[in-house]
């Protein structure tokens, strides 16, 4: 199923960075979606757009994990060419990918 | 327990006012803040003041004070914002004068300054800039401004000097709840636990309607009645800095679990160590619970010892961005608008227009993602249009000029039924990020009485 499904997502941005939450609706879904969605997956996920490393932080109490990848957004909101410059589509494209329970 | 009870009156520099008005007048608030300050906002409000020295501060000031100062007057609503941008003085001037021409009595309006550091920039040229490494004298010719993120002491002076109205420059997003908090409970300014509890009741304040279920909505999985009504939030926060953050009944929207959820994550790296010039505040631990229909508690924020230094938002001319689009229709339109990709290549190598990066897109089949996470959603793709964007950064205008002309070149000289060029060439303000000591800044807050 896509991790759409069972969880939800916002994107921000700070500088050149950033960051994709992924927030379980059933806390009970937390510690497969923890051992499934890695910085390493969503690395690769975003590796035609994500131009640095990807750190992913726990947010264990709310169910939630961040992502914060660094080298996104082409430059930055002032100096990205990209259409959308902050990058506020990227959650909605993470939220496709297929997670196996 | 007491608690004071803090409305969101705008979530971006450009938001709308009715939800703010409708707070005002039925949310039994103490405080209203209006958050309206990006990082590279500031940048651009120095130019306009560079322009005419009156201004520099939020354009949709007058606006905004014309709706709700009569509000500010017939109640004891105290308003906090960052309108002041690059010109917190002339603003508070600019609000004394609507008073007065409405015959408004009793107002005493505060500016805080203290942000603007350009005149100390010869001294930070060896400090490095946070996102290239390079030291700021790389850009020393480009720089137009400078302000550090302040915290909440001029917010919190103001309001022991009765200040009825608060008008900022570069302070952090979170301060602007932090200062009243501190203000009205007392809390010693080395008390990280609540400071840290009162910068997440900011951080779920700051971004206006975006925890009321603005920017939430996805129909069949996160339902949202009445968007487009959405009120903005109010928080409610105790002595001991625990949050109910809530709407009014009969404004649209939704306050959920996980509206709030994703605010607290929004816009920040490490959960458990979010800098401001207050605190180093943890979010990592927060537990939120509903406890009714669009009631949300949130708790178990905490904080450490903030780090002495100021994030500061260096501005500079950055050069040239030319954004040119074409569009193609009917069958085959992708592989026209590919050859026309092609040939603008060619010709920018023919003519050897020096651009610095360019950024090719297939809107509606490629321009977000790129291909291969575009390709997942659509395997075959058989668009019925596909708009062409080219676009190019260049540190000359004449360079973006000459992108913009070759774009155009494909009417006569391109492939099949190109139409509806577009060409939007804008000069860029980037910000370059550099940390100066706290020690650097000295807050004053001036005030002007009606």
């Amino acid at each position: 199923m896509k991790l759409k499904e069972i969880a939800h997502s916002r994107t921000g941005d700070k500088g050149n960075i950033s960051n994709v939450s992924v927030i379980v609706y059933e806390m009970g879904d937390y510690e497969k979606v923890k051992k499934s969605i890695t910085a390493e997956r969503v690395k690769e996920f975003f590796q035609e757009i994500v131009k640095g490393d990807v750190i992913r932080y726990e947010l264990p109490k709310i169910g939630a994990l961040n992502f914060v990848m660094d080298n996104a957004l082409g430059g930055g909101v002032t100096r990205s060419l990209s259409l959308d410059r902050h990058g506020k589509s990227l959650s909605s494209a993470l939220m496709d990918m297929e997670i196996v329970l | 327990m007491r608690t004071i009870r803090i409305g969101a009156g705008a979530g971006y520099a450009g938001d709308r006012i009715e939800p703010a008005v409708e707070l005002m007048k039925k949310g039994h608030l103490d405080y209203i803040i209006f958050e309206c300050l990006a990082e590279r906002t500031i940048a651009l409000a120095q130019q306009e003041k560079l322009k005419d020295s009156d201004k520099g501060y939020n354009r949709l000031l007058e606006y905004r004070m014309d709706k709700i100062l009569p509000l500010c007057a017939g109640s004891h609503i105290k308003v906090i914002t960052n309108m002041g941008a690059a010109n917190p003085l002339s603003a508070a001037k600019a609000v004394k004068a609507m008073a007065q021409e409405r015959g408004i009595r009793n107002l005493k309006i505060a500016a805080v300054t203290g942000d603007d550091v350009y005149s100390n920039i010869e001294q930070y040229l060896d400090l490095p800039v946070m996102e290239t490494g390079e030291k700021l004298k790389e850009i020393q010719t480009h720089i137009i401004s400078a302000n550090a993120y302040i915290g909440m002491e001029g917010i919190v002076r103001a309001l022991k000097e009765d200040a009825d109205i608060v008008i900022t420059g570069r302070v952090s997003d979170p301060s602007l709840t932090v200062g009243p908090l501190m203000y009205e409970f007392g809390w010693e300014i080395t008390d990280y636990e609540r400071l840290g509890k009162a910068t997440a009741a900011g951080h779920l304040l700051e971004c206006g309607a975006q925890v009321t279920g603005g920017y939430f909505a996805d129909p069949g999985y996160k339902e949202v009645e009445d968007l487009w009504n959405v009120g903005f939030p109010i928080a409610e926060i105790n002595e001991d800095g625990d949050i109910t953050l809530t709407k009014l009944d009969e404004a649209g929207g939704v306050v959920s679990t996980s509206t709030v959820k994703e605010q607290l994550v929004y816009e920040i790296h490490d959960p458990a160590r979010y800098l401001t010039p207050d605190v180093i505040a943890d979010f990592s631990q927060i537990e939120v619970e509903e406890t009714s229909s669009d009631h949300v508690f949130v708790k178990g924020a905490s904080g450490k010892k903030k780090s002495g230094f100021y994030k500061t938002s260096v501005g500079y001319k950055d050069g040239f961005i030319v954004e040119a689009e074409i569009s193609y229709g009917g069958s085959g339109c992708l592989n026209r608008a590919k050859l026309s990709e092609e040939i603008i290549r060619k010709r920018i190598d023919h003519r050897d227009i020096k651009i610095q990066d360019l950024s090719i897109d297939f809107i509606g089949v490629s321009s977000l993602y790129g291909e291969s996470i575009s390709s997942l959603s659509s395997e075959n793709i058989t668009p019925s249009e596909v708009r062409l964007r080219i676009a190019a950064r260049s540190s000359e205008e004449k360079e973006a000029l000459a992108i913009g002309q070759e774009v155009e070149a494909l009417y006569t000289n391109g492939p099949a039924g190109g139409g509806g060029v577009r060409v939007n060439i804008q000069d860029i303000v980037s910000i370059a990020s550099i940390l100066i000591p706290e020690s650097d800044i000295q807050i004053d807050v001036e005030y002007e009485e009606v």
